[in-house]
């Protein structure tokens, strides 16, 4: 039976090189995702793609039946970000999700309706019932929320659910970064070495142990998190969509997966086997069992 | 969209490099009161505050004492409720925000929405003021807090230069509050979860970091290790003073590299800013270490209080005085200090 589960391509957190991009895309959009995140959210020097290039595959994915959301960045310094901002925000027909609470204003001021990203600290029914107050139709919970605190919520009327469920997760945001900082290079004349890791740097304890990723101003989990072998726990949840976050290699295998898994293609025994080989790191899932984020219950 | 700067609001002047500072304990509210201290902030005994550690903050009778000595001697005090509510715990933070109005604070920090359409609504005289962990960083997110709960002060993530608070001085009628000394966060407050990441506990929830329950100190043949949950955070030769494993703080191997991946452990000092922070209209600086010990809180009050009077008495001729710094790097942690993001030499 197909689940009514939406499967979402949240944005692309990663700096690849235009080409890549676009035929990424390209490829996405014979995907089984119902919707798809655009744009840059974490930082404002890379410039591979620019709004009107975002603009292209919004149009080119529309037209291949996907939704198309645009997300905002989620640390925004400067003037040059709010006009950056603004121009997302006055984009005309595509959804925008916010990423902080200057987009929500400007949201907000527009009147349109828009998806409340995971970055909007969304902890609790009042918050999450104000949102949907400023137009907000869609949230995403913060990526570290409980399942039980998940199923804790009142969900307001219309407002749909997404959880991030695959990935390496986004966990910080600062206006250093680390790329920079591990070439000596200042972040102004970074020379753009984010390019050279599409998946970002791995960070290692000193025992080897493969503990976060760098990824420019953004630090991600070393492990990838994945609800795949836990589908079966969102029935009788509020959950309406999956976010499955990009990465380099396999991301096909990895969206096939998940809609076979929810559709009861893949019966769930078999989920661990059929993802393994399209695993780019251990996996994680302690956060939706209300444990450490790098922990992980089952044995791939 | 620009925000209009009506009249109305800018009648009342701003206040001006405000000094307000931690008390973690009434001891240190005290000291932070006899040595000069415009404000002290405090949090109570639970995860409503993001300095959640065990033996730290207030029940209701210290902050009745506290409050009363402080307003003998015309300081305000603040209250942190800077964590996030959760479905079943939403009563005890508001609740916690009827205790500050009761116990007449001067004004409450937050960072949850809700929490701040509560306190708006149930105590309209109470006022607010936008805690860090609420992360915004620019004069769009401030404004919305201001026009949606009538936000009166914002304190700022330690991420922006001082060009960058400047513009958002310009475009909000919202007192701006900056961390002035103290410890250093890398990452925007409020936008990381690494603890819980490596722990189970964030700030966002739990209202601590790297806490102290996760922590293991072990003397190993290759020197002295601290792990969090497990986690080897850092590895100290025995000519090394070991730190405490805040995450962002230890040593990692990134391409067969070993070092401070993301941040050495420095504090925060911008006492020769002092002049620009005048000029620009900052309202008032905080002083970090709610966690920190009564000395500490008095000996870095003294030496702000000196420096800020001395910087309103003639900006122009400003300078950090030898001694003052002297006596900031006996309390610091780590011995290195930081101008952080205020002045960028990575950028």
């Amino acid at each position: 039976m197909t689940s009514p589960i939406k499967l979402a391509l949240g944005p692309l957190l990663y700096y690849w090189p235009r080409d890549k991009v676009l035929s990424f895309y390209e490829q996405a959009a014979a995907w089984a995702v119902d919707t798809v995140y655009l744009g840059e959210t974490v930082c404002s020097r890379r410039h591979e793609l620019r709004l009107d290039d975002w603009l292209y595959l919004a149009e080119m994915l529309t037209a291949a039946g996907k939704e198309v959301v645009l997300s905002t960045q989620t640390l925004i310094e400067s003037e040059s970000d709010l006009k950056a901002l603004r121009k997302v925000v006055d984009n005309g027909p595509f959804r925008v999700e916010a990423n902080e609470f200057g987009a929500v204003r400007l949201l907000f001021e527009a009147g349109m309706a828009f998806v409340a990203g995971p970055a909007l600290n969304v902890y609790n029914p009042d918050t999450l019932a104000l949102l949907a107050s400023w137009g907000a139709v869609r949230w995403v919970p913060p990526v570290e929320m409980p399942r039980t605190m998940l199923a804790a919520m009142p969900i307001p009327a219309g407002m749909e659910t997404e959880v991030f469920a695959y990935g390496r997760l986004p966990l910080a945001f600062s206006s250093r970064c680390f790329t920079a900082r591990h070439y000596n290079l200042q972040k102004d004349s970074c020379q753009f070495r984010c390019i050279d890791h599409p998946e970002g740097l791995l960070m290692n304890t000193r025992e080897g142990e493969g503990f976060l990723t760098i990824n420019g101003t953004q630090t991600q989990s070393g492990k990838v998190h994945t609800l795949a072998l836990r589908l079966d726990e969102l029935v009788g949840m509020p959950v309406t969509g999956l976010r499955l976050s990009p990465q380099a290699q396999h991301m096909a295998e990895v969206v096939a997966t998940f809609r076979d898994a929810l559709d009861g293609v893949l019966p769930t025994a078999q989920v661990a086997a059929r993802l393994q080989p399209f695993l780019p790191a251990l996996a994680c899932d302690g956060y939706w069992l209300g444990k450490a984020g790098l922990a992980y219950t089952h044995n791939m | 969209m620009k925000y209009i700067l009506g009249n109305q609001e800018s009648v009342m002047p701003k206040p001006l490099l405000e000094l307000i500072c931690p008390a973690g304990s009434l001891p240190a509210l005290k000291a932070a009161v006899d040595h000069g201290a415009d404000g002290v902030y405090l949090g109570l005994k639970d995860n409503t505050n993001a300095r959640n550690f065990s033996g730290l903050n207030f029940d209701a009778k210290a902050l009745a004492e506290g409050v009363r000595y402080a307003h003998a001697k015309n300081c305000k005090v603040l209250m942190a409720l800077n964590t996030y509510p959760q479905p079943t715990t939403l009563k005890r933070w508001q609740q916690a925000v009827d205790t500050a109005a009761t116990a007449g604070l001067d004004a409450i920090i937050l960072a949850d929405p809700g929490l701040m359409a509560y306190a708006m609504k149930t105590h309209p005289q109470l006022r607010l003021h936008l805690s860090v962990q609420g992360s915004a960083t620019n004069y769009e997110a401030i404004n919305f807090y201001h026009e949606h709960f009538g936000i009166q002060r914002a304190v700022v993530p330690r991420v922006l230069s001082l060009p960058q608070v400047e513009n958002v001085v310009q475009h909000t009628h919202v007192e701006i509050e900056l961390f002035g000394f103290g410890g250093l966060c890398v990452m925007v407050e409020g936008r990381c979860l690494l603890s819980s990441y490596a722990c189970g506990d964030s700030p966002n929830t739990f209202g601590a970091c790297s806490p102290g329950h996760a922590v293991r100190w072990q003397q190993t043949p290759k020197g002295m290790e601290t792990r969090l949950n497990g986690v080897l955070i850092d590895r100290y030769a025995d000519h090394e003073k070991a730190g405490y494993p805040t995450l962002c703080k230890g040593r990692f191997e990134v391409q067969g590299e070993t070092y401070y991946a993301l941040e050495e452990p420095t504090s925060l000092n911008t006492l020769e800013m002092l002049p620009e922070m005048h000029r620009i209209g900052i309202a008032a600086i905080k002083i970090e270490g709610r966690q920190r010990s009564p000395a500490y809180v008095a000996q870095v009050t003294q030496v702000w209080r000196a420096a800020i009077d001395a910087v309103k008495r003639n900006p122009a001729a400003f300078k950090p005085q030898a001694a003052w710094l002297a006596q900031l790097d006996k309390v610091s942690e780590g011995s290195m200090h930081t101008l952080g993001a205020y002045y960028r030499p990575w950028k």
